[in-house]
């Protein structure tokens, strides 16, 4: 039995995106499940599935219901990193088609930014910490290193990602960073970590994000309209970097397959593709491994503009990790945008027309991959 | 076994031992080490002396300040007998590191715990 657009998402929001003191992890979390109910027209006392994964609580979706004041028949807190929440929706979709609860909230919150920094609940990795790997930054350095010896090209390319990215974001009210950004400004930031300079990492920013999810039948009625879970899947192999079967493959190439087969659409389908970009590589290694173009073609692939506005492929519309929000964990604001494209409402950056999107989550240190695809009721 | 495989792995190295796990049957090398083969589970697995051949499989230069120590290399080393380790390269300039680089393996004391670190091979730099 396929979870084929058995569930749907009613309601969605934001909270606090860019920088915003004064609030915690739980109050910013609490407020963006609120304002997602409130989009879908469903009461808080509704409310008893609890999905939500952060990287400051050791048990994020038990804090969230305290905070909420509810008692879940269902929660997980299982934490991939940032693909946490696609896979989230798809322990939601199983848990209500299974009937197990009747309405979930799945959702993120952070204090990241005005809290002094990236922090994270993770242990040091054995036989890795010993030599100081600022993870997650070192290893998307040794990633991006490898790919350009093996694909033979420079930084270039992944400066391009960071300047179509911007370009989305310039477009988006929502966006953190909306100057104007040129490849030659990416090229001579400051070093991080060889070859990664400070404008290939994403931003480091507050933000909280939340979604509703209900059974197809309830989703007829929703306010908004609802937007189905075609597909959904996911894979994941190594927890450290230096026990990746290969650095420039990833197990999205797995994920997105199977997704595509629950969903029956392919790649090209997708009117818009959101892809968790923590760092100008990672849309590169996701293009290919989702088959939008052979590996090692990726960094030609999105030369000329190819993934920026008004280029042929729809990719982080929102201005992305890199530009418009990234407080972490950014795979919860990466589905927010894939379903408020195909709900028609992403004011600023709208895909018109727009059906059928594409919303990747990558995790750890390129270790945990989900795809979902979600649709409006005329794709089912 | 009286003792889990990461802490019979270290008192090889401090007996001055850098050695690896393989399956008897297949000859396939590990690392990190395990109770079993990672994929199959074989439980025929043997402790074998490391050639302490490897090559630089990818690098990077962590862009410390000079009051943090400086630039750092830190290396994905992959052994003669196959498995990576995260690691580093010494006695060389960390920017000179480059993917394809043949070094041998020396153990030290890294951050006060003896760990497998690499020097070029001769005639590498």
């Amino acid at each position: 039995m396929s979870l084929r657009g058995k569930t749907a998402c009613v309601g969605l929001a934001t909270f606090g995106t860019g920088d915003r003191p004064g609030w915690t992890p739980t109050e910013m979390m609490g407020e963006a499940v609120h304002l997602a109910l409130a989009d879908a027209g469903i009461g808080l006392s509704e409310v008893d599935g609890v999905f939500a994964a952060t990287a400051v609580h050791a048990m994020p979706q038990m804090t969230l219901a305290e905070h909420l004041g509810i008692r879940p028949k269902y929660s997980s807190g299982s934490n991939t990193g940032g693909s946490s929440f696609m896979a989230h929706a798809l322990d939601a979709a199983m848990a209500l088609e299974a009937g197990v609860i009747d309405v979930a909230v799945i959702a993120y919150g952070s204090a990241q930014r005005s809290g002094g920094g990236f922090k994270s609940v993770s242990e040091p990795m054995p036989f890795e910490a010993q030599f100081e790997p600022r993870n997650p930054i070192t290893a998307y350095a040794l990633a991006t290193a490898r790919y350009m010896h093996e694909f033979g090209c420079d930084r270039t390319p992944f400066a391009e990602v960071a300047v179509s990215a911007r370009k989305w974001a310039e477009k988006n009210p929502e966006a953190f960073s909306r100057e104007p950004l040129t490849v030659d400004e990416v090229l001579s930031s400051r070093m991080i970590s060889d070859p990664l300079g400070k404008l290939d990492c994403c931003l480091v920013t507050d933000g909280a994000a939340a979604m509703v999810m209900v059974r197809a039948d309830r989703a007829k009625d929703a306010p908004k309209p609802a937007v189905y879970l075609l597909g959904a899947a996911m894979e994941h192999h190594h927890r450290m970097i230096s026990c990746a079967p290969d650095l420039t493959t990833t197990s999205a190439k797995e994920s997105g397959a199977r997704a595509f087969e629950m969903a029956g659409y392919g790649a090209k389908d997708m009117d818009t593709v959101q892809l968790y970009d923590p760092f100008t590589v990672v849309p590169i290694l996701f293009l290919e491994d989702l088959g939008y173009c052979a590996k090692g073609e990726g960094h030609a692939f999105i030369g000329e503009g190819r993934i920026a506005p008004g280029g042929e492929l729809a990719v982080n519309t929102n201005g992305g990790g890199l530009s418009c929000v990234h407080p972490g964990m950014y795979g919860m604001f990466v589905m927010n945008e894939a379903i408020r494209q195909a709900r028609g409402d992403a004011p600023g950056q709208q895909i018109e027309g727009a059906k059928l999107s594409l919303a990747h989550g990558n995790g750890g240190v390129l270790s945990s991959e989900t795809t979902t695809i979600w649709g409006t009721a005329e794709t089912l | 076994m009286s003792q889990g495989p990461e802490a019979e792995f270290r008192e090889r190295l401090a007996a001055g031992r850098f050695m690896l796990q393989r399956s008897a049957a297949t000859g396939a090398f590990m690392f990190p080490p395990r109770t079993a083969a990672p994929g199959s589970g074989a439980r025929d697995l043997e402790w074998v002396e490391a050639s302490g051949e490897g090559t630089v499989y990818s690098t990077t230069v962590t862009r410390r300040r000079p009051e943090q120590g400086g630039p750092l290399n830190i290396a994905i080393i992959e052994t003669a007998e196959g498995p990576r380790m995260m690691s580093r390269v010494e006695e060389i300039d960390p920017e000179a590191v480059a993917i394809g680089m043949k070094v041998r393996a020396r153990i030290q004391e890294v951050q006060g715990e003896l760990a497998v670190v690499w020097t070029p091979a001769e005639g590498a730099a």
